[in-house]
């Protein structure tokens, strides 16, 4: 669905991506991780194309859809409106309508975006990517200015979505535990590379305590270079 | 509420008139305004005419130089508030001449387009124009950056970036222009009007002025005054509805 060779970019003398080879399959969840600076977000807005600065061969089919971190709401346009932005088909009122009803937003669609709570932002921003039926959905640390409760809540939701609609997802997040509930495959970022990559076969919902995700908790949190007994 | 403190001020004014405190040779009573008001409606002055008619004279010469002012400003402030190329050829003019004193160009405007409307009109103009372009041209390139990167992402056409995203999120900006604006044509037109008019709230003014009628000119200085009142009301009225989206935090 996505695939990468040689992805370099530089900001001055510092590469943050340097020759950075990935590969995402249609329909795969993958979750990156990487402490700040490694690089994260500078891959998600290369595969976005929204870097015209990026260098090396990138191929991604099928169209792209983004949720970022600030969901990025149009504050003049009443959720509805935010939804159906940029959708050019008949009918498109009624596609915005089912997808906002899909997350659980359909009684807010005349509201003004500033007065939604940030979870309620969130998901018109998850209605809005998804509304395009995207083949790759990028998801630009979309739960961390959240709540713990509103969080899980979200993670619920963005799991039904990705099983209904199967598009392959790049979320990008500093929080392991995000990624381990979520990920098909974790990949580390370090040195603007893809510095380890793990596959988890545990099926959804997932135990945390589980021993293999304890393992890999331990693991990763270790390429991220924290010791064992600091992890959260 | 808001009407207390005015009412109370023009109350103690009246009774300062009325005890000699205030010599009506310097500021007459209210009462004689509003009887002076009253005569100036209902009498055809062979100077000046009627009060309604320099107000519709002035009214119409305001009217002219703001609505073209205006929409002026709006056009090359999108033009250059969206286009590096626009703003480099036209921002630097526009702000040289902002920073000519606007009514020192009058005698200037008369050399030019003699005595009549033209100059006038022209003043007005100038004096809407300045003020809008200025907030509208901020107001384009107040508009977040992040969301025209959205706009890329969801694939709208430039035009529909625009549409959407340019021209409604410059709207406060629009907006403080308009009230700006408002002030300063009115001042124009106070000036303008002054000079070598024959006809308006300005030519009433002077001929009041020549025989030492302070009371006609207090009728005129306030009658500029609700006319003021009247288009920021207008303003705010129109504002309130469009830019009802960020007015959970205004309100």
């Amino acid at each position: 669905m996505a695939t990468a060779r040689g992805l370099t970019r530089r900001f001055g003398d510092r590469a943050v991506l340097d020759s950075l080879d990935l590969d995402i399959a249609p329909g795969e969840f993958v979750a990156m991780i990487g402490r700040s600076g490694s690089g994260k977000s500078t891959l998600l807005r290369a595969l976005a194309g929204l870097d015209e600065d990026v260098t090396g061969t990138l191929t991604v089919g099928g169209q792209v859809a983004v949720a970022f971190q600030e969901p990025r709401l149009v504050p003049w346009k009443k959720v509805l409106d935010n939804v159906r932005l940029g959708l050019r088909a008949a009918g498109a009122e009624t596609v915005a309508r089912a997808a906002l009803e899909e997350v659980g937003l359909a009684e807010r669609a005349a509201a003004w975006p500033l007065t939604l709570s940030g979870g309620e932002a969130q998901r018109a921003s998850l209605a809005r990517a998804l509304v395009r039926r995207p083949s790759l959905l990028l998801l630009d640390e979309p739960f961390s200015a959240l709540d713990a409760l509103t969080r899980i809540s979200m993670h619920r939701l963005v799991l039904s979505l990705w099983e209904r609609h199967k598009p392959a997802v790049l979320l990008v997040t500093h929080d392991v535990d995000e990624a381990l509930a979520l990920a098909d495959r974790v990949l580390v970022l370090g040195d603007g590379r893809i510095a380890h990559s793990a596959a988890i076969e545990l099926p959804r919902p997932r135990d945390r305590d589980h021993p293999s995700q304890v393992a890999l908790r331990v693991r990763l949190l270790a390429e991220l270079g924290v010791p064992a007994a600091a992890g959260t | 509420m808001r009407l207390v403190s005015p009412v109370l001020l023009v109350g103690l004014w009246q009774l300062l008139s009325a005890t000699g405190v205030l010599p009506p040779s310097k500021l007459v009573s209210p009462v004689s305004i509003v009887h002076t008001a009253y005569t100036l409606i209902t009498t055809n002055n062979p100077a000046y005419g009627t009060l309604q008619y320099s107000l519709l004279v002035s009214g119409e010469r305001w009217g002219i130089g703001f609505s073209i002012g205006i929409v002026i400003a709006v056009l090359l402030a999108t033009l250059t508030g969206l286009s590096r190329v626009a703003e480099v050829c036209f921002d630097p003019i526009v702000q040289v001449l902002r920073s000519i004193p606007l009514l020192g160009i009058l005698p200037l405007f008369i050399v030019w387009f003699g005595i009549g409307e033209l100059p006038k009109d022209l003043i007005v103009l100038l004096g809407a124009f300045f003020p809008m372009y200025i907030n509208t041209f901020a107001g384009i390139r107040s508009v977040d950056p992040k969301l025209g990167e959205l706009g890329r992402i969801l694939g709208l056409s430039r035009w529909e970036l625009v549409r959407h995203i340019a021209l409604p999120g410059s709207l406060p900006g629009v907006f403080t222009g308009l009230r700006l604006s408002v002030v300063g044509s009115l001042l124009a037109l106070v000036v303008g009007e002054q000079i070598n008019a024959n006809a308006g709230l300005g030519f009433m003014i002077n001929q009041a002025e020549s025989f030492l009628q302070n009371s006609i000119i207090m009728v005129a200085l306030i009658v500029y005054a609700i006319l003021g009142l009247l288009a920021d009301w207008i303003v705010r009225t129109t504002e309130r509805k469009a830019l009802a989206w960020r007015g959970e935090f205004t309100q």
